[in-house]
């Protein structure tokens, strides 16, 4: 029994499947008497009602202030503060994003409280709000808690939760919340040209590596991703070489990333590219080295040149999927 | 203009992490460590703007025990002015508003333009001291930010969300917490090495600068290591055969496709 405080998130008006991963992750800690509220900020937040109530909210908090159409730090974190104390909120849980994690931090220091970031899985047991949580992207694992600082928060990891639908509609609230002067706002959102799938959110990815000799023979890459209907990873060798721009790392210092599947080619595996990947579901490898460190983490490998067995696997998984 | 740049001292990314005997924390012992990468990316983007002219000064701040002199001195050794070390070996330990509080207790006292962190310190990847620091400081704050132009007191940056940069425009005095922007870190030259060593580098207890000891909010209670994953099969034969079987066990065993 809690009761939970979601921030939702919204792109161009579209709520981010993330953040139902995180109401319904909330509705799990509260339990069948406890209450979820799920707080929409900017123009329409009233349209998140239908999704946020299946998803397991009892109430949608509504603040729909334009002020909130364009992202400033101060104001969000001001209003997920805000509706905490008015809703007496004991645990306060937003998407693991770049917009979630950079709220929840800045909101934690204004409450006094404590945050766990990035959690992969979360329990209320006596001792308060425990997570699971990667660190070292993923070299290690550690269990943290919050025993005492309420509300306890916490980020979750994109894609780390399920959405569970309880087919319930949400009470609309609206809820009077101080706009602060913003000092720092977004004026513009800049998407690439070629709408590319962000290897963070993507359920495939296929990456390219040293062994791929040339940033020219990407291609090789891309259109096996593109078969696959996933994204274009990279390794940190050739992004550090320019072949390709540091958002496509995956890595310690790039992404960290859990897809269905992971086709590494051409990479032999660095320690900080393994700790990015490897708890992939299942890891493909193709390199011509067999003694290769990546193999030991492949669920499947061929040991083989990339420029033969590439194109020859991207018209097998044509094949398969025409 | 002046600006602080918080560095982390944390583990090279390239070790092997193992556990200590509390299961608790990482067993450091002989490993190598490091400035943050992030951090690294933060100072390189202020070493800049001095040298385009627009800031003047760049202090570089650290929080915890005597490691961390280290960072404070590979910092200064590629081109910080001077370094201010919080010096308390329990901050080590100490969860993420306790550190940010330590290092903004610090901070105050230069009243800088602008303050700079990485996104993360890589261990903790907690992403967390960066926000905190600017709530604490009562600043705006970017986080992620990849690139910077500042104008007349009024600054443009680009951050990285999912799949797109978003555009924040504010004034200073700011923070920013940075990831990996356009520009390489430079390595500290035998010069550069020579010099930081009589550069100024200020220990101070933060005790001293007004921090106050609190107890944690947020408990370490176990740390493990990823299970090891089963072993996998290698394909055999020529390429193309390779490629088919794999296609068929992707499809039939796996079934991601």
């Amino acid at each position: 029994m809690a009761t939970v405080l979601v921030l939702l998130e919204r792109r161009a008006g579209e709520l981010k499947r993330a953040s139902l991963q995180a109401v319904s992750a909330a509705r799990q800690l509260a339990g069948p008497s406890g209450r979820v509220d799920a707080l929409a900020l900017g123009t329409g937040a009233e349209t998140c009602a239908a999704a946020v109530g299946p998803a397991g909210a009892d109430r949608l908090l509504v603040a729909a202030d334009a002020a909130f159409d364009r992202y400033a730090p101060e104001t969000y974190s001001a209003a997920l503060a805000h509706a905490a104390k008015d809703g007496g909120s004991e645990i306060v849980l937003a998407a693991g994003t770049s917009l979630g994690r950079d709220v929840a931090a800045r909101t934690a220091a204004k409450l006094s409280t404590g945050l766990l970031s990035d959690v992969i899985a979360l329990e209320l047991s006596p001792g308060g709000l425990r997570g699971r949580r990667p660190l070292y992207s993923g070299k290690a694992f550690a269990w943290e808690s919050i025993p005492q600082a309420r509300p306890a928060m916490a980020t979750l990891r994109p894609n780390a939760f399920a959405v569970t639908s309880t087919g319930q509609a949400a009470e609309v609230v609206t809820l009077a919340v101080p706009v602060v002067a913003a000092r720092v706002i977004a004026t513009r959102l800049e998407t690439p040209p070629e709408q590319e799938l962000d290897v963070a959110e993507a359920p495939v990815i296929v990456s390219g590596g040293r062994g791929l000799k040339a940033p020219e023979h990407f291609s090789l890459v891309r259109d096996l991703a593109k078969a696959l209907g996933g994204a274009v990873g990279a390794s940190r060798a050739v992004v550090d070489a320019g072949w390709i721009p540091h958002a496509h790392q995956v890595g310690q210092t790039g992404k960290v990333v859990s897809p269905g599947l992971y086709v590494a080619c051409g990479i032999s595996g660095a320690i900080q590219h393994l700790a990015g990947m490897s708890s992939s579901k299942v890891i493909v490898a193709i390199n011509k080295d067999a003694d290769a460190p990546i193999f030991k983490v492949a669920t499947y490998g061929i040991v083989g040149d990339v420029f033969e067995v590439l194109p020859k696997l991207t018209e097998e998984v044509k094949k398969l999927r025409s | 203009m002046k600006i602080v740049v918080c560095v982390k001292h944390v583990p090279d990314t390239e070790a092997r992490i193992r556990i200590a005997a509390d299961g608790k924390r990482p067993d450091l012992a002989g490993v190598k460590t490091i400035v943050s990468p992030y951090d690294e990316y933060a100072l390189e983007e202020a070493l800049l703007l001095r040298e385009s002219g627009a800031a003047t000064e760049i202090v570089a701040i650290s929080a915890g025990g005597d490691e961390v002199a280290a960072s404070l001195r590979q910092a200064l050794a590629v081109g910080a002015d001077r370094a201010v070390h919080v010096h308390d070996p329990a901050l080590a330990g100490a969860d993420a508003l306790s550190r940010a509080k330590a290092l903004a207790a610090a901070i105050t006292a230069e009243a800088p333009d602008l303050v700079f962190t990485g996104k993360m310190g890589v261990g903790d990847d907690e992403g967390q001291v960066g926000p905190m620091l600017a709530e604490l400081l009562d600043r705006p704050h970017v986080g992620n930010a990849g690139k910077l132009t500042i104008e007349a007191g009024r600054f443009t940056a680009w951050r990285g969300v999912e799949g797109a940069v978003e555009v924040m425009e504010g004034s200073l005095p700011a923070l920013l917490t940075w990831d990996k922007g356009e520009h390489e870190p430079r390595y500290a030259s035998l010069k550069g090495i020579m010099a930081a060593k009589k550069k100024p580098l200020d220990v101070r207890k933060a005790a001293d600068l007004g921090v106050v000891a609190e107890p944690p909010r947020v408990v370490r209670e176990s740390m493990e290591l990823p299970p090891p994953r089963p072993a996998g099969k290698i394909l055999t034969g020529d390429a193309a055969t390779a490629a088919h079987e794999l296609a068929r066990l992707l499809h039939e065993e796996a079934k991601v496709l």
